[in-house]
């Protein structure tokens, strides 16, 4: 989203759902319920979300959960799924032991 | 589009978002303005969470001792959300006896303002960790320090001066701050130019350009900063940690997962700071150094490493005043790598500058115009 964003943009009220309660984020157990309040709170990019709830921050780094974080926001704040920024990817790709990190330099 | 108010505050981190809470609950009228598309997105929310007055310069030393004392213990309730702080005392480890008189040095410099610090031996230190390496010989030990979670502290500030009424606009670039009649009046963007009364500057390493453009310069430059995450564990332990080697820090967080920073000695000199990503050989040195003090976290994985950029201030602390020469600037900024800690009295502070109050916390170390050249 790198247009001008106006965080007073009128979104409408949260109006509950009926799968509320449906676990979006597995890893760290995020309700579709919880990303969407939080988006009337004022989460409005991939990033707070993440910082805000703790999706995708979990074992499998949201590559399973984040496609569908996006398009729940985006239903919410009335944009396409597009004009969210996806969430940086970072190393590693799979979670790794730190003694197996820390062997980075051959010799030692 | 709302573009008149009484304050304006660049930067939508947790200085210029708890600054612009502290003035909404005054009673101001604040317009946040933020470059990147996210709320915080830059030291705000790349960073240990140290809430840490022990090895601190005695210039920023009040600040960290009244936000400890005062802010930090009731900020959840404050905000009506929990920034997970916790007071459970910070460790500065050595394990040589270079480290232990370098951390005796500090120790006694924060005793003699006040601050309640201590050297321990290593097996007092396993009486409070006991997951330390025997390597550890000794620490200095300031019972009163502690942590937060910064994403959590940084979006609760946001949050609540949302829910007072602050304007936030994000993905708006400051091009250059405008003077009439000598006093600072326009905020001229990318979207356009804003009015107001008052300008505080608390963009980071962001504020150099912005201040530049009426004739201020404070001397920072940008600095990389690698950071690594692990899964979440059971809980093992709530102190902070620090070391005389300064080989890493780091906590464990609430959630479990431990937050670990540290450098490989090359920060000064990676590419491109400002674009933060994460260098390749940084990740691999801060596993290796915390082998060597929490043997038993050799088989924990690390889910995710990240990388923030520090504004160094050419001392070391960051400015917190009112620019002198011209009516309605202040600036916040040049925080070096450890603004987190003091960000609320710090807010509270640059609140009160904006307000045309008197400083109520002792900031006279921090002034803009302190910068001499050597004798």
């Amino acid at each position: 989203m790198e247009k001008l964003q106006d965080r007073f943009a009128d979104i409408g009220e949260f109006i509950p759902q009926q799968d509320d309660d449906v676990i979006v984020c597995r890893c760290e157990e995020i309700t579709k319920g919880e990303i969407r309040k939080a988006v009337h709170e004022g989460i409005f990019t991939i990033g707070e979300m993440r910082r805000y709830l703790r999706n995708g921050m979990g074992l499998c780094q949201g590559q399973t959960c984040g496609k569908m974080v996006k398009g729940i926001m985006a239903r919410e704040l009335g944009i396409r799924p597009m004009d969210l920024t996806p969430a940086t990817a970072r190393a590693p790709m799979r979670p790794m032991e730190m003694k197996i990190l820390a062997n980075d330099r051959s010799g030692d | 589009m709302k573009t008149t108010t009484d304050v304006i505050v660049i930067g939508s981190g947790i200085i210029g978002s708890a600054t612009a809470y502290y003035l909404a609950k005054n009673g101001v009228d604040v317009i946040v303005l933020e470059k990147d598309a996210t709320i915080g997105n830059g030291s705000s929310s790349r960073n240990g969470g140290g809430v840490r007055q022990s090895g601190r310069d005695v210039r920023e030393l009040p600040l960290a001792m009244y936000g400890v004392k005062n802010l930090w213990p009731s900020l959840s309730e404050e905000l009506g959300m929990n920034v997970e702080y916790h007071q459970d005392g910070n460790l500065r480890l050595g394990k040589t006896e270079a480290h232990l008189a370098k951390l005796k040095q500090l120790a006694d410099n924060a005793s003699a303002v006040g601050l309640d610090v201590k050297m321990i031996d290593g097996e007092e230190i396993k009486k409070i960790c006991p997951y330390m390496s025997d390597e550890v010989i000794g620490a200095s030990w300031c019972p009163t320090d502690g942590h937060a979670n910064p994403l959590l502290a940084t979006l609760a500030y946001y949050r609540k001066a949302r829910q007072l009424g602050v304007q936030y606009y994000s993905s708006v670039t400051v091009e250059k701050l405008g003077l009439v009649r000598g006093k600072v009046r326009k905020v001229i963007t990318s979207e356009g130019t804003f009015e107001t009364e008052m300008v505080v500057v608390a963009a980071g390493i962001g504020s150099r350009p912005i201040l530049n453009s009426v004739g201020i310069d404070i001397p920072m430059n940008p600095k990389i900063a690698d950071t690594i995450v692990t899964e979440a564990q059971a809980p093992m332990f709530w102190q902070m940690l620090g070391t005389a080697a300064a080989d890493f820090y780091g906590h464990q967080t609430e959630h479990g997962s431990f937050v670990f920073g540290g450098g490989s000695g090359h920060e000064t000199y990676a590419k491109n700071p400002e674009q933060m990503y994460s260098t390749s050989i940084t990740a691999s040195y801060i596993c290796r150094a915390i082998g060597g003090y929490f043997p038993a976290l050799n088989d924990t994985k690390i889910v995710r490493t990240w990388a923030g950029c520090h504004d160094i201030c050419s001392d070391g602390v960051p400015v917190i005043d009112r620019i002198d020469e011209l009516e309605g600037l202040v600036a916040g900024c040049g925080f070096s790598g450890h603004g987190f800690g003091i960000a609320p009295s710090a807010a509270l502070v640059l609140s009160e500058l904006a307000m045309g109050k008197k400083a109520s916390i002792d900031i006279s170390g921090l002034r803009y115009n302190r910068f001499k050249a050597k004798a």
